[in-house]
């Protein structure tokens, strides 16, 4: 049986995750960064437990998420920081 | 504007195994219960992404399907998605959830905030692929596929092996599994797990079982990650030698840490590095109890004992939380064990370069913070432990590599939204008055 897909979009790009992906897995499957440190370093997610706020991304014109802890809906806009 | 309230005999905040068996026998014992937890679902790290209908094909799937099946029944109210960020009151918890920011009040509050993990500083290590150790496998476990991925794990504790066969099992090629203690160290641990905790053996032989194609190498650590813009090679040091790994991730933490910022916000007393309790898993503030992770780092067994001891105690049942005083000892012991077996080599402080980034929300380097002589100094003059992971990563970092102390939570525990923190000078206004 394959497991449902949702579609999200992740800096204007559609991306398809399995249901339940959080938005952090969907990120670092897509290969986009969650921000960019105050020296402009890119930034993945590190903890994946909601600890280290790196994987802090806006969505749905909603910043500073914990994309860890969100999980993937459809036509979620996620946008890195 | 104030924020919506609600009354509970009994709060638990944490819904790993401690906060899930504690929430379950106070609420089995007729008390009204409310389990909160910042996830999307019950169940904390260890049981992170399992759903009752396919949990008995994982390690502690069944124990998990057990205890959910029991919430289920308790009538304990669950907020999943909820984070506790303030006492906003004696006795009220100020929580914030997506849609909104309520309090909840309680007369009696267990706190099972779990633990995180001990990442440390070295050159390359803020580039993306880098992950923790349980990082990794918590991001697996919602949904991030690593097959096909070249993986290394490093760093130290039990851990390790678990993640290896998770990823492995998830389909991930495992490029070897670099533990920073001498196999002296656990060869020692081992022996006393085979007279004292023959389970816990077992689940390791299995987990080694699962990994058999992956070498395990001891007092062996990762100095330096490269790569352009992400992960593309891992250099280990081992036993004097250096030699580099091509791999796409990097799973890396350094054993764990307990998650204080609650019952540091509270006043618990803390002890060599762990909230000080009572036989009953009472902190020094009267109602506010402790498990878990909070209490040593033991893993599932001491949070289930932790957490039920608490719970019955939370309900009145004194005799019977004091019945399972001799399984609370026996993993209390196996905590301890742990932190020694697993203690941090003095090599690993000489692994960030004067360039490299210790504090990774503010960009502070090494150089800056080691002309720095304490925590506090080091917020002031470099913004060290400022930014949005209130000092939770660096914290532990800074504590190893310089010694620092850390200092008191202040509230709000988490960065929150504006209208939580007016209801927060609402509150404040309220108790003034």
């Amino acid at each position: 049986m394959q497991p449902e897909e949702v579609s999200i979009t992740v800096n204007g790009r559609p991306v398809r995750v399995a249901a339940g992906t959080s938005i952090a897995a969907a990120l670092l499957m897509a290969g986009e960064p969650s921000r960019f440190s105050v020296t402009g370093e890119a930034r993945a997610p590190l903890c994946g437990m909601g600890i280290c706020m790196e994987c802090r991304v806006t969505v749905n014109g909603v910043p500073h998420r914990r994309s860890c802890l969100l999980t993937c809906a459809s036509d979620m806009e996620v946008v890195s920081e | 504007m104030s924020a919506t309230s609600a009354r509970f005999d009994v709060v638990v905040a944490g819904a790993g195994p401690g906060g899930i068996a504690a929430a379950v026998v106070a609420a089995e014992a007729g008390k009204r219960v409310c389990l909160l937890d910042a996830n999307a679902a019950p169940g904390g790290q260890i049981w992170r992404g399992l759903r009752a209908e396919t949990a008995r094909r994982y390690p502690h799937g069944a124990v998990f399907a057990a205890w959910m099946a029991r919430l289920e029944r308790s009538g304990c109210v669950v907020w999943s998605g909820s984070q506790v960020v303030d006492l906003a009151a004696p006795g009220r918890l100020r929580v914030e959830s997506e849609s909104e920011s309520r309090d909840v009040e309680f007369e009696r509050l267990i706190l099972a905030a779990g633990a995180r993990e001990r990442v440390l500083p070295f050159p390359g290590w803020t580039l993306p692929g880098v992950m923790g150790a349980g990082g990794a496998q918590a991001l697996v476990k919602s949904g991030l596929d690593p097959r096909g991925k070249r993986v290394v794990v490093a760093g130290s504790g039990p851990l390790l092996l678990a993640v290896a066969a998770g990823l492995t099992r998830a389909g991930a090629s495992v490029q070897g599994i670099f533990e920073q203690t001498p196999l002296s160290r656990l060869a020692g641990l081992g022996l006393r797990m085979m007279l004292t905790q023959p389970g816990k053996l077992a689940e390791g032989a299995r987990y080694r079982l699962q990994t058999l194609r992956t070498a395990y190498h001891f007092s062996s650590w990762v100095k330096q990650v490269e790569g352009r813009g992400r992960v593309e090679r891992v250099w280990i040091t081992s036993g004097g030698k250096d030699r580099a790994l091509d791999c796409d991730w990097l799973a890396c933490g350094f054993h764990l840490v307990p998650n204080l910022e609650l019952p540091r916000l509270f006043g618990c007393k803390i002890v060599e590095g762990y909230v000080a309790v009572d036989a009953l898993q009472q902190s020094s503030v009267p109602g506010v109890a402790c498990v878990g992770e909070l209490t040593g780092i033991g893993g599932l067994e001491k949070a289930l004992v932790e957490g039920q001891i608490a719970g019955l105690s939370a309900a009145g049942c004194e005799s019977m939380a004091l019945a399972l005083a001799l399984q609370r000892r026996r993993q209390q012991k196996f905590a301890l064990h742990l932190d020694r077996a697993f203690a941090l080599r003095a090599e690993l402080r000489g692994l960030p370069m004067e360039r490299t980034i210790v504090c990774r929300c503010e960009d502070v380097t090494h150089s800056a913070l080691s002309a720095c002589a304490s925590w506090r100094e080091a917020k002031l003059h470099t913004r060290c432990g400022m930014g949005a992971c209130q000092g939770r990563v660096c914290g532990a970092a800074t504590e190893f590599l310089y010694g620092w102390k850390p200092a008191d939570s202040r509230p709000p525990v988490y960065p929150v939204r504006v209208p939580t923190l007016a209801a927060e000078t609402d509150a404040a206004a309220v108790a003034r008055r």
